[in-house]
Parts: C-alpha cells; structure tokens; sequence
C-alpha cells in the first residue's frame, strides 16, 4: 500500500502569539513550532495501515526548512520518506494545496491522510482541495476507517452523531481526535529515523488567490460593570442587559 | 494527544545544544511521563505500590539500557539522551527514575561491563525490553558509606557458590527476577547473579516508608544460597567493581534530581502568579520573586554541571568525583527548591493537587542514597587535599 501523509508545522499551543510590524503575519520570535497536533492522528493512522496491509509512507511538508521538523516527527513515528516542497513565505490554502497534489500525483497513492485541519489558520480546507484537484473522494473529519482491499468504510463527526460512508481508494482523508491515540515514539524509531531521507522539491506554484490583509489580536476584554445595590439593582441590570450588552 | 507543556526552565538555552536526536528522546518520554506517570502517581504514592503498568511501556519506549550497543538491546545513545531520560522520569516521580536506574546502571551495566559473553547475551536483550526486573545489592544493614565491611561472603563448593549474608535498601528486590550482589570470596568482592527462586534466598519488601513510595525497597536473605558456578560475573574484582556501577548510578540521579527541581520550580511559578493575596499575586512580593531567582539560578546552574559532565562522560574523560561533585550539589539545590516551593504554596503545598510534598519527601532519600552528601562531600575533601578522611 502507498500511503500519503501530509503534515505541518504549527506553534505551540502555549505560545502567546504577538503581530508582526507588518500587521500581516505573527511574530515568530521566541515561538517554538510541533508538528501539527491532529497531523499525529494521521500520521499514527499512516504507519497503522502500513504495519496492517504493508507498503510505505511519505510525508509530505510545504514551506519553508523549519518544516522538516513536522516531517522528521512523522519519521520517528514510523513514516519512511519525506518531501519538503521547499517554499518561503506566506501561502493561502490554495497555493499550499496546489503544491501538495502536484508532489501527491508522481507518488500515485492509495490513501493520503491529513489532520483535519492545522491549529495555526484552522481553515480546514486542504483535504477537500487536494480531493478536488486529484479528483479523489476526501472524507474530513474522521474518527474510524476500515480498509478492506480497494474499499473503505469511514465513520465521520456530525453535529449530535456520526455518518457513516463507503468509499473506494484512491480516497484522502482527514483525522479528528479519537481515531487513535497517536504512539510516543520509541528509541529506536527516534534512532533509525536519522538515516531516513527527506527530498527537497521547488513548488509548483506559489500564485496565492488570497492575500491576508490585516491581522488583529481579539480586543481585550472590558472591565465587567458591577451594581451592588442588591434587589433593588435588578431593574437597572436588565435594562443594561437590554440596552448595552444587548443579550435579552 | 495534547502538546506538551514546554514551560520547563531553560534559562541559559541549552535547549540550543542539544542535538535533534537527544532533544527527540527528551520530547518523547517527557509526553510519556506527562500522560502515564503524572496523571497516576500521587495515587500509587498514597497507596505505596510501584504502577507495574508503565513498565512494559517503558521497555517498549528503549529506555532501559539505552547506551549499551544495539547487539545486547541498547540503542547506543549518548550521555546527554541518557540524562535527559533521566530528568524526565525524575519529573514524574523519583521512584519511576530509581526504577530505571538499577535497571540500566546497576544491572546491565554491571551485567555489559564485568559478564561473560553468555550473561551478556541472555540477560541484557531480557533487561532492556524489560521482559526481565534486575536489582542491585551492595548496601548492608551496618554497612553503607562503608561497603568495604559488607559481611555478606561467598564460599566455593562443589557445583558452585554458597551465599551467605543480607543486602538492605534494595530497589526493586522484591520483584527482581535477577539480583546482581556483591559478596566477599576469599576476602575479595565479587558480583555474582541471583536469581529469584534460588533455594535459601529471599526478598521481604521494606515497609513504612515515608519517601519513595511509589518504588519498591527491599532487603536481600541469603541462607546457604547456592549459586551456580556460571553465575559469578567473571571480571569482577575488588570493590571498585560496584563503586564504578554506583557511578552509573549516581551520574543519573545528577541529571533526575534536576528533572524533580524544575517540577517544584514550575509548580510554585505557577502558583504564585495566580495565588492572590493583598490584592495582587504573592509572584509581585520580592520575597517570592528572591525565591524564584534563586530557584532558576540554582537550576540553571545544575543544568550546566550536567551537560559538562555528560560530555566529560562521553568523551571518556570523567572521573567518579567530577560525578561526586554533580550528585552532591543537584540534590542538594533540588532538595532546598522542593522545600522552597512547599513553602510558596502555604497550606496548599502539602496536599496531594500538588506535587511537591511528594518529590520533597522523594529527595531525602535521594540524597541519601547513593552516596550521602557527606561521603560525596568527603570524596572531593580527598580529591582536593589527597588526604582522605573517612579512613
């Protein structure tokens, strides 16, 4: 089986993040990058596939070097090879998933897997862009997949319960939290995934069709208001209810 | 699967000089420890049972024996990975550590440094996977600092050796399946492997222990104990032959105490910021502020002993006293920042929400076994003035 993984490079998820001068991006500085954390759903789901059914797994990264790190993680948990399409700068989700299905196509895979989304822009849309452009079926946000031969059985989140669909491969999909509890990579993993090559590519295109304008931390929050009149408060409460928090 | 909590202290960025390899092995059994030692051990603590569960994990991660050579089960890691294991299974719990240290330093090492080709090749792959518990027996109920006094004697018989004598403070005796002991034949120390169910040896476990709870302690029976003629560990010889496992030993504890330091550092950083007192956090009264300064430099400054005597390690220029020295002070700081930081928490500090009481009753003992701080102490006296004092 040739499986497909594609993973990112995201902060933190304890980093503060801070603007750039610029408006247009964060600030990098001092922030420390992990592999994108539903990218280890995949990526244990890769690895699990090809214990089961044999075969290889690639991990794919787009940007710039720092995203070796996401594809060496995917090497300590048992992916084979990696590609990093090497790219600096900022790219919209088109650009990025352009650049992966041209890297997907010369593989030709059975199965690509991705996080459902990247915890960084949480725009969740490269699973169903990459399956549009492979003109592949893309089923996101999975908690169950069953590969019997060339046919599968996927089990979704939907709102209060789950779908469940049949698809044939070539199929990607996107991994939510439950499908597996990702392993902790062991020393020897950690050891031979060293000798493990990773192939630089120049991208495809780098073309954006959006262009982040302006970014904007959430405004702090406002000092609460508070009337300690007791009872006899509760009149001007509900119309401050009513008229400035607009809430009732 | 959460990301880590990658707040741990790292003042001076040494992070910087780590290399992918051991900041990899670092990483991962630090989520190893966060999601299956941190969320059950005050539980096991409280209970006084070792949590048998995560050793067959621990075996799968390769942690035991990891810079032994791949042929007997290691990963040929270097000194700083293996430190860094260290510090992380510390910051879990001192128990957890102590467990893998008499695995790694005082079985395999013992086992891969004095054995024969065929204890070598049945015993360490064993070890390392952890399909097999090994204990170390040195210390006497009179004979500590002292060792050179161990009682314990072996006599050659017909078909072998008779062991007689009894070993106290054994980590993991109680559930070893091989016990590496040390015994005097014909006045000389030798290392020889006993194993469990050997007729005339038994292991009771040590009870009321108020520190180390979660860690087995044992003592070691020997009555007319027959060992088989194969089972001495042949290139054993004189007492320098435990004295160079206990540098093993020792050198993991300089890095596990750190591991314990920056646990109680975080907890009482954390607490202090959002404990509120006079209408602000206790973290903007100067007393508190001179406590967490003289914390994170007194960890700081552990951190750089380690990773120096990590690289005099590795580069086979370390002595035992530069380990004297690293094992003295890091228990020393640890055991001043756990108490420290019990003292930042208040009232709050002796409950078990918290995991200072627990790592401040752990590193009494680590800083008394192993070594007190007054022999190590007197080592460096003796290093210094080439005059030693406890003979």
């Amino acid at each position: 089986m040739k499986i497909v993984v594609c993973v990112s490079l995201v902060p933190d998820t304890t980093t503060k993040i801070k603007i750039s001068g610029t408006n247009k991006t964060i600030d990098e500085t001092g922030v420390s990058f992990v592999i994108n954390p539903y990218d280890e759903y995949a990526v244990e789901e890769a690895v699990r596939l090809k214990e089961k059914n044999g075969g290889d797994v690639t991990a794919i990264s787009f940007g710039n070097d720092k995203y070796k790190e996401a594809i060496k993680k995917a090497f300590q948990m048992g992916a084979d090879a990696g590609v990093l399409i090497k790219a600096d700068g900022e790219f919209d989700s088109y650009t990025v998933a352009k650049n992966l299905s041209d890297a997907i196509k010369e593989i030709k895979p059975d199965i690509v897997l991705f996080g459902k989304q990247s915890i960084d822009f949480d725009g969740s849309q490269i699973p169903a862009m990459v399956g549009e452009l492979l003109n592949m079926p893309a089923v996101n946000i999975v908690t169950k997949l069953d590969i019997n031969g060339t046919a599968a059985v996927i089990e979704r989140e939907v709102e209060g319960g789950k779908e469940i669909i049949e698809a044939n491969l070539p199929l990607i999909i996107g991994t939510q939290k439950g499908i597996n509890n990702p392993r902790y990579p062991n020393l020897k993993a950690i050891m031979a995934s060293k000798s493990k090559p990773i192939t630089e590519k120049a991208p495809s295109y780098t073309g954006n069709k959006l262009e982040v304008t302006e970014m904007k931390l959430p405004a702090a929050k406002s000092k609460g208001k508070i009337l300690d009149g007791g009872a006899a408060s509760v009149p001007e409460l509900v119309k401050l209810l009513r008229e400035e928090a607009k809430v009732v | 699967m959460e990301i880590s909590k990658n707040k741990n202290p790292d003042y001076y960025l040494l992070n910087e000089l780590f290399t992918d390899e051991e900041k990899a092995i670092r990483d991962t059994v630090r989520e190893f420890v966060n999601h299956e030692v941190i969320p059950i051990i005050e539980k096991y603590n409280q209970e006084m049972k070792f949590p048998f569960q995560i050793i067959p994990k621990m075996g799968e991660l390769g942690i035991f024996g990891p810079t032994l050579p791949p042929e007997y089960g290691g990963m040929g890691i270097n000194n700083v990975a293996y430190g860094l294991i260290m510090q992380e299974l510390e910051r879990g719990d001192s128990g957890v550590r102590s467990f893998a240290s008499v695995q790694s330093g005082l079985v395999m090492y013992p086992i891969y440094t004095f054995g024969s080709e065929e204890q070598k090749k049945f015993w360490l792959p064993k070890l390392a996977s952890a399909e097999k518990i090994g204990c170390f027996g040195l210390t006497e109920p009179d004979f500590g600092s002292n060792p050179g006094g161990m009682i314990t004697k072996a006599e050659k018989v017909d078909g072998g050796y008779l062991l007689n004598g009894a070993k106290m403070w054994i980590t993991n005796g109680t559930i070893a399946d091989v016990a590496v002991v040390w015994a005097k034949l014909e006045g000389k120390v030798r290392g020889f492997l006993v194993e469990k169910g050997t007729k005339g040896f038994s292991a009771p476990e040590t009870k009321g222990k108020l520190s180390l709870r979660a860690s087995v302690t044992s003592e070691l029976v020997f009555e007319d104990c027959l060992i088989p003629e194969e089972n001495i560990l042949p290139n054993s010889g004189g007492l320098k032959s435990p004295l160079m496992c206990l540098t093993q030993a020792r050198y993991g504890i300089a890095w596990g105490v750190v591991g314990l330091a920056m646990e109680c550092y975080n907890t009482a950083l954390d607490y202090s910021l959002s404990r509120i007192q006079f209408g602000k956090p206790i973290a903007s009264f100067q007393i508190t502020q001179e406590k967490l300064a003289y914390m994170l430099t007194e960890i700081t400054k552990a951190q750089l002993l380690c990773f120096h005597l990590a690289k005099l390690k590795d580069g086979g220029t370390m002595r035992p006293q530069h380990v004297s020295m690293a094992k003295r002070n890091n228990c020393e700081i640890a055991k001043t920042i756990a108490s420290m930081s019990r003292e930042m928490l208040g009232a709050n500090g002796i409950l078990d929400e918290y995991p200072v009481m627990r790592h401040l009753n752990n590193i009494e003992s680590v800083k008394t076994y192993e070594g007190t701080h007054e022999m190590h102490t007197l080592i460096l006296g003796e290093d210094i003035t080439g005059i030693a004092a406890f003979e």
